[in-house]
């Protein structure tokens, strides 16, 4: 078993239930995201199918199952990036990079995550790409953002 | 009945805290339902099942609603008609609307419903589903293009399976049902018992079909096509024919297959009297020598894959013995083909069955020897009804035939196996011949009969006091195997069936099928067996020939290379 997960249910008595939701959590702060491994494990320890810890887990938005890519985007969705078209933003790129939020690309170069308000509503719409904030950004903008960082995966 | 209800302006009688459709099917109203199941807590989810509660005003739904005394309740008014009439709409909203093309066209609640509540324009229209078929499984299909969500499959498979391969995943318009991490059945705990299928109102779920092969290897001139079919399934059609439940129509399916080309036609139940002859020397052997005890029986592969993955400690329990269906296969491709000259890989072997876990177990890479396969192609009943029509086959009005010999003799200890408690009978009957050289007086044992998950008995066998149980359900067999882990020592020999009732009740069998059909079958194989002269697997002639002819002795070399196998841990998603 993976360390990071050994460790997080050392700390959470056997069969408790309850703690599944709190346990998935940690995992997924230690390993950025749920594996394979990590759900049968936590299903060995809880005594609950793996179906069961899978279903739980994807119906809650804050749970990936592959791990981040090297460039995280994460897309605001908080109230005043709504408003300014989040939702369009969040479109282009899972259109642009083929994949859905809570997906990483094939090549692991990038990955989407929805996020509640990220405090900057000042320079709605915000996506933060790897620790980096892009403020007002729109669907050109977006194209451009991942251009970039490619490019700069290029001259590496 | 201890209170009084209104129910359409009339008053019945009804139980306190008793389901409110219970008290109005006792009473001539059908409700329509979806995700309700008999016999296990409500859900509540569907709301197809609604009524008016009149002294609020309110739809309650009458498969989760208790009975309070003095309630006014209206089963038709307006608003119930047309709110039942929107949630059929609803449903089909987003289904694929490709009944023609469905495996349940005729036999899905869906349409039923749709045709009841008179929808016959599109009043509202969604985006159509769009997800992949799962055709990874061996076993069964899945479309979860045509699934409504009623979890009836998802209930089953937990509460009476234990097995829990599948559940909800997703949240709101995105929601379906799935594995762990939403892959193929292929790879996760699913058993393919089956159950799934014949809870689920619609075509989401289906066994992997097999007739095309079936068919073609009929169309193919330079085959031997040969068919088995198992002792359940000849009393499991009678109803589609308009016949009575329960029937047996052994001689006139012998006669059907005959129309259809099989070139012979063999009955499963002579080689569950060949298991029966193996299995219980291998129990006998087990106690005379201070074998693994209690020895666990073989012959339903969907048992077999959850003890492999859910109970690889108790491997060494089961008996070695392959199911009738492979051992028939395997004699064939052995035996027959060298009796008739026939080059085994000219042989197509296909069995009959009322299951579709033995569609996996035939393809289990120990099921062959020397390369080539026991069991080519197996149909479930279902599958088999398809046929006779696909044929033009009128089958209520053929004359009666026998099956052919060898392998078409067998004794009604093997016709048993079709009920759950029948293995068990068969074997005692015969390990008592053997170990005293006398057959049971009272052949029957009553303690091991019937529809009950979970039946034990002692009985004794000269000085030695031989303890059975026989559970079907695998949440039943889950539960004898944590007593027997907690210390249990009193038990030598188990029996266990996927399948709540056995067989008869098996996962491949016609769909729509109630209790009382099930029941039916089951005293048809009792009266089979009360009726019939030879009633134990060791007086069966045909088997004694094969001893003699081929076999040699059970447990004997032959035996082990054809009829016996192995078992291995599985590794999948618990
Ligand atoms: S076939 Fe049986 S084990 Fe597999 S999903 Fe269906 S109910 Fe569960
Ligand atoms: S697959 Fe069938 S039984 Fe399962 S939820 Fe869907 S419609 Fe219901
Ligand atoms: S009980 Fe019978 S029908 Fe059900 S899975 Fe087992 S062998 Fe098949
Ligand atoms: S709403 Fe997007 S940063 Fe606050
Ligand atoms: S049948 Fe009552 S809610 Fe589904």
């Amino acid at each position: 078993m993976k360390p990071g997960i050994a460790e997080v249910l050392e700390i959470h008595e056997k069969g408790k239930r309850d703690s599944l939701i709190p346990i998935l959590q940690e995992i997924q702060e230690k390993e950025g995201y749920l594996s394979e491994e990590a759900v049968v494990e936590v299903g060995k320890h809880l005594d609950i199918p793996s179906s069961r810890i899978y279903g739980v887990a994807t119906f809650y938005n804050q749970f990936r199952f592959q791990p981040t890519g090297r460039y995280h985007i994460q897309v605001c969705r908080g109230t005043a990036c709504h408003v300014l078209g989040s939702a369009t933003v969040l479109e282009h790129l899972e259109k642009l990079l083929h994949i859905k939020a809570g997906q990483t690309t094939r090549d692991g170069l990038f990955s989407i995550e929805i996020v509640a308000c990220i405090g900057a509503c000042g320079l709605a719409p915000v996506i933060n790409v790897g620790g980096e904030f892009h403020a007002q950004v729109d669907a050109a903008r977006v194209a451009e953002i991942i251009d970039e960082y490619r490019k700069r995966e290029e001259t590496i | 009945m201890d209170c009084t209800i209104e129910v359409n302006n009339k008053k019945i009688a009804a139980e306190k805290g008793e389901l409110l459709i219970d008290a109005l099917s006792r009473n001539g109203i059908r409700v329509p339902t979806l995700c309700h199941m008999k016999n296990f807590m409500p859900s509540g989810s569907c709301r197809m099942c609604v009524v008016e509660n009149q002294s609020n005003g309110r739809l309650i739904t009458s498969c989760s609603y208790p009975v309070e005394e003095g309630m006014k309740i209206q089963t038709n008014s307006p608003r119930v008609v047309e709110s039942r009439k929107v949630i059929v709409e609803l449903l089909l909203s987003n289904h694929p609307d490709d009944c023609l093309y469905c495996v349940r066209n005729g036999k899905c609640t869906l349409q039923d419903l749709a045709g009841e509540h008179n929808v016959v324009e599109r009043r509202i229209s969604g985006k159509k589903n769009d997800h992949h078929k799962d055709l990874s499984s061996l076993s069964i299909v899945r479309d979860p293009d045509k699934c409504i969500l009623c979890g009836r499959c998802v209930r089953v498979c937990e509460e009476v399976m234990d097995v829990s391969a599948i559940d909800y995943i997703n949240r709101g318009s995105r929601s379906v049902i799935g594995t762990a991490f939403n892959k193929g059945l292929n790879v996760s705990s699913c058993v393919n018992c089956g159950q799934c299928i014949l809870v689920c109102p619609t075509g989401a779920l289906s066994e992997k079909p097999h007739i095309n092969e079936v068919q073609m290897a009929l169309n193919d001139k330079d085959k031997m096509v040969i068919v088995q079919y198992a002792p359940a399934v000849t009393v499991s059609i009678a109803e589609e024919f308009g016949l009575e439940p329960g029937a047996d129509l052994n001689g006139m399916l012998n006669a059907a297959l005959r129309k259809m080309g099989f070139d012979r036609v063999y009955d499963t139940s002579f080689s569950a009297d060949l298991t029966i002859m193996e299995e219980s020397a291998e129990l006998i052997h087990r106690i005379q020598n201070n074998g693994v005890l209690p020895m666990i029986t073989s012959c339903c592969p969907a048992w077999i894959k959850y003890a492999e993955e859910f109970a690889h400690d108790m491997l060494p329990n089961l008996s070695t013995c392959k199911s009738p269906q492979q051992m028939l296969g395997a004699v064939v491709k052995s035996h027959i083909s060298e009796k008739e000259q026939k080059d085994p890989h000219q042989i197509y072997s296909v069995s009959i069955m009322p299951c579709v876990a033995k569609k996996f177990e035939a393809q289990r890479e120990n099921m062959t020897h020397r390369g080539i396969t026991d069991v080519d192609a197996v149909l479930s009943t279902r599958e088999l009804i398809r046929l006779i029509r696909l044929y033009g086959i009128e089958i209520e009005k053929l004359e009666p035939e026998t099956a052919d010999s060898p392998l078409g003799v067998r004794s009604s200890a093997g016709k048993l196996f079709g009920n759950t408690g029948g293995v068990m009978e068969a074997a005692i009957r015969t390990a008592y011949y053997a170990l005293t050289g006398k057959d049971l007086v009272s052949f029957r044992i009553p303690e091991i009969r019937g529809f009950r998950g979970r039946k034990e008995t002692r009985i004794r066998i000269g000085d030695l006091e031989l303890g059975v149980a026989v559970v079907s359900g695998l949440k039943n067999a889950h539960l004898l195997l944590e007593e027997i882990r907690n210390g249990r020592n009193d038990i030598h020999f188990i029996e266990v069936m996927a399948c709540p009732g056995g067989c008869v009740a098996g996962g491949g069998q016609r769909i729509g099928c109630g209790e009382s059909d099930i029941l039916a079958r089951m005293r048809t194989l009792y009266a089979i067996d009360d009726q019939e002269t030879i009633k134990m697997s060791h007086k069966n002639p045909e088997v004694a020939e094969l001893y003699r002819e081929f076999l040699g002795e059970p447990l004997g070399h032959k035996s082990h290379e054809l009829l016996h196998t192995s078992y291995m841990k599985r590794d999948v998603m618990l």
